[in-house]
């Protein structure tokens, strides 16, 4: 063990001559050298995995995007062993989807996290958390069939009532219904983009609420005082203090929450009717997603036809791989940032 | 608006009582002798708002009814979203009679984030009671919990057949995906934080790209590589492996955020008194993240446990009870659910919500084992864990002391001085 040298009585502490730093060295221990190797090799096997799963799907996706070409991004069809295939339509179903219902979760998580975190009477409070973090690990095929067997049938009157006053509106028009004909069929209404999405925005709920409601609750004591000491009333206080705090965690929250709606498999499958075209139309029967094509093609799929949906499955994670790092990116920039960190 | 408010009249609405009682001074402003003065009662109920929110929903109940009877509307949902938008309405402009705009807002603001938070949370219980009271039939049967469904058909009733099948191969493909997914997973996790580095941050940027990885695509890969290249059959195994593909990225991230914040006076102490690397990690470290990791664990078989997509294109489909998770075919619950609501049968489609119903319940327990085991943070112990540090302290006390008592003795003996 080196020791520090100090100078001497007899030395002049203006000796010319700086004492040397000591030369700083570990020796590893047997236990931590074995500790750095295990621990080095399970970093390097799960870059390994990773890495594998990424290359595989992509040298198989590579097969079947080097047959498609360019038209693998135009054609709408799905019949990989014609070669007449694409994800124009499946790709833009997903967006459709996400986008839907994303739009019906910000609002709702927002107001039911501002109530958690803000206006809840303190005995509940524990147990609104609680059954929103439960709700968060609830299985998707739970909402999925909450979604097929009951909101469905509730569905198709909202979505005629939308279609018959803001059908003027693109995205609202519904082909095939006519308001003044009380006989026309409500089928045009089901399995539609609108009412998966609300299934998929009640499944996203939780967890957005969940992360919007942490952020909240750590807005800083001081401001929320000094707001109220201001004079400004509760909801006064939220606008000024609480929501400029959570924005990054909102905004964070809410991209996690969408990349879950875009990957989301069983509630997509359960309800809608597949379809092969673009369909803006988010109030029409027939809709599609990557998630719900896989599950329900790759059965019959030829090898061949396994790339292209592996192609369709790359795109998907290619779509979410750039959502989850925005988010990360836009709730690392805000105050916020640190504590949504997960 | 104006305020005025004296220090005086302050201090001796808030601290009058304190003062007085501590230091026996008067505070000017409150004569002795006088009645003492109350505190000012803030918040609560008053009763103009009482009477703006009953006035304001009986006026657009009322509004409503009228609107229905006079037009040609219909529909109960109707009823509801317009009565809800006349009582908004009415209610804005009545506390508008006495209040100011920014009182207005507030007001407003508190009745829509109410109702919202109340139609969420009440659907969010509704999804659940849905499902136990639509799966109750199939749910009351004890043959559900100890029957497969190789001797019943979709016509026979519900008092034949179950679910044992899907149970047990559930609990194999999550057991076989945590043997997998929580050594690798924590070691990789303990290894982004003890040797960070260049090799570090990348393996960090790929587990994160990987936690956007679309849960069927992480089946496809298994089904793909594992069952068409290699020939693998369809098994409770390869079921395994999809959702480790699918669990490992997660796990690893909620991991790192939780040894992250196990705080770095408390390692660098541990260093200090000459500890390696190991015995601080298996000491200091993982002790303090213990609750954090587990919750993370155990949230992460809950999310593995429900995930269908990966388990629908590997684990195949079966009918009847099959324990080897490498030969034959293994159903597990959300697949089960999935298959059972296809098919037409009411009895099947109870026997679905069944199969749901129990998949939250497992669900529940899990969360209520995190909730127990990761409820507190690092160093806060419960009064169990509490007692026995005390009497983990009170019996080191009493041996230094007895220590001391002896060095005495011996300090005594040798030189003679007491």
């Amino acid at each position: 063990m080196a020791t520090t040298v100090l100078p001497r009585a007899g030395e002049s502490l203006a000796d010319p001559t700086p004492p040397e730093s000591r030369a700083l060295t570990t020796r590893l221990s047997v236990v931590d050298r074995a500790f750095r190797a295990v621990s080095g090799a399970s970093g390097a096997m799960v870059l390994l995995i990773m890495t594998l799963v990424g290359l595989f799907l992509g040298i198989r996706a590579f097969d079947a995007i080097s047959e498609a070409g360019f038209s693998f991004i135009t054609t709408q069809e799905w019949e990989p062993d014609g070669g007449n295939f694409g994800i124009a339509a499946i790709l833009s179903g997903t967006v459709f989807i996400a986008l839907s219902a994303i739009i019906i979760v910000v609002p709702l998580s927002t107001a039911v996290a501002l109530y958690i975190s803000e206006y809840a009477p303190r005995r509940i409070k524990r147990t609104l958390i609680s059954l929103v973090d439960l709700m968060a690990a609830v299985p998707s095929v739970v909402f999925g069939l909450w979604g097929f067997f009951f909101l469905q049938n509730h569905m198709i009157g909202i979505s005629r009532w939308i279609s018959t006053y803001f059908g003027w509106v693109p995205i609202f028009s519904v082909d095939g219904s006519d308001p003044d004909d009380p006989l026309s069929t409500a089928t045009v209404f089901t399995s539609s983009t609108f009412i998966a999405a609300v299934v998929v925005a009640i499944m996203v709920a939780p967890f957005t609420t969940a992360v919007m409601r942490e952020v909240f609750s750590q807005a800083p004591i001081g401001e929320r005082e000094g707001a109220y000491a201001l004079g400004a009333t509760k909801w006064g206080m939220i606008r000024s203090v609480v929501i400029p705090f959570g924005k990054g965690g909102m905004i964070g929250g809410t991209m996690l929450g969408l990349g879950r709606a875009l990957g989301e498999t069983i509630v997509v499958a359960l309800i809608i009717s597949p379809i092969f075209i673009i369909q803006p139309h988010i109030l029409q029967n027939g809709a599609n997603s990557v998630s719900a094509l896989i599950a329900l093609r790759y059965g019959e799929a030829t090898p061949f036809g396994t790339s292209a949906l592996m192609a369709a499955g790359l795109a998907l994670f290619l779509i979410t791989l750039v959502v989850n790092f925005a988010a990360s990116s836009i709730v690392a920039r805000t105050r916020s940032g640190a504590s949504t960190d997960e | 608006m104006s305020i005025d408010i004296r220090t005086s009249d302050v201090v001796s609405e808030t601290n009058a009582e304190s003062l007085t009682g501590d230091e026996g001074t008067t505070v000017s402003g409150w004569a002795p002798g006088a009645p003492e003065p109350r505190p000012r009662k803030v918040g609560g109920l008053r009763r103009t708002d009482v009477l703006a929110v009953g006035g304001a929903a009986i006026g657009s109940l009322g509004v409503t009814a009228l609107l229905y009877v006079l037009l040609p509307f219909s529909g109960a949902l109707g009823f509801i979203i317009i009565a809800y938008l006349f009582f908004i309405t009415i209610y804005a402009v009545l506390v508008s009679l006495d209040e100011s705009k920014a009182a207005i807002r507030d007001r407003v603001a508190a009745t829509v984030i109410h109702s919202i938070a109340f139609l969420m949370l009440l659907a969010l219980v509704f999804v659940v009671v849905f499902t136990v009271i639509r799966g109750w039939e199939a749910l009351i049967n004890s043959n559900f919990y100890t029957e497969d469904m190789s001797g019943a058909g979709p016509l026979d009733p519900l008092t034949m057949g179950g679910i044992l099948h899907a149970i047990v191969g559930t609990l194999i493909i999550i057991a076989i995906a945590l043997a997998l997914v929580i050594p690798l997973g924590l070691g990789c996790a303990i290894f982004l934080n003890e040797m960070p580095g260049p090799f570090a941050r990348i393996v960090r940027t790929i587990t994160e790209a990987m936690t956007a990885l679309p849960s069927i695509v992480a089946g496809l890969f298994i089904y793909a590589s594992l069952i068409l290249m290699f020939g693998f059959q369809k098994s409770g195994f390869a079921a395994a492996l999809a959702i480790s593909v699918m669990m490992l990225p997660i796990m690893i991230r909620s991991a790192d955020v939780v040894l992250r914040l196990v705080p770095g006076s408390l390692k660098e102490a541990s260093y200090a008194l000459g500890a390696g690397q190991w015995s601080t990690i298996w000491r200091v470290t993982l002790p303090t993240a213990k609750s954090g990791l587990m919750t993370s664990i155990i949230l992460g078989t809950a999310l593995g446990i429900g995930e269908t997509a990966p388990i629908l294109l590997t684990a195949g489909f079966t009918a009847s009870l099959n324990v080897n998770p490498v030969e034959g075919p293994m159903i597990a619950l959300p697949l089960a659910t999935w298959e059972f609501v296809k098919s037409p049968e009411p009895s099947m489609i109870a026997r679905g919500f069944g199969t749901a119903a129990t998949l939250m319940v497992l669900v529940l327990i899990l969360f209520i084992i995190a909730r127990i085991i990761g409820g507190r943070g690092a160093g806060n112990l419960s009064s169990m864990q509490a007692r026995r540090a005390k009497g983990r302290s009170r019996r080191d006390l009493a041996r230094m002391e007895s220590n001391q008592v002896e060095d005495k003795a011996v300090f005594a003996n040798l030189t003679g001085i007491t």
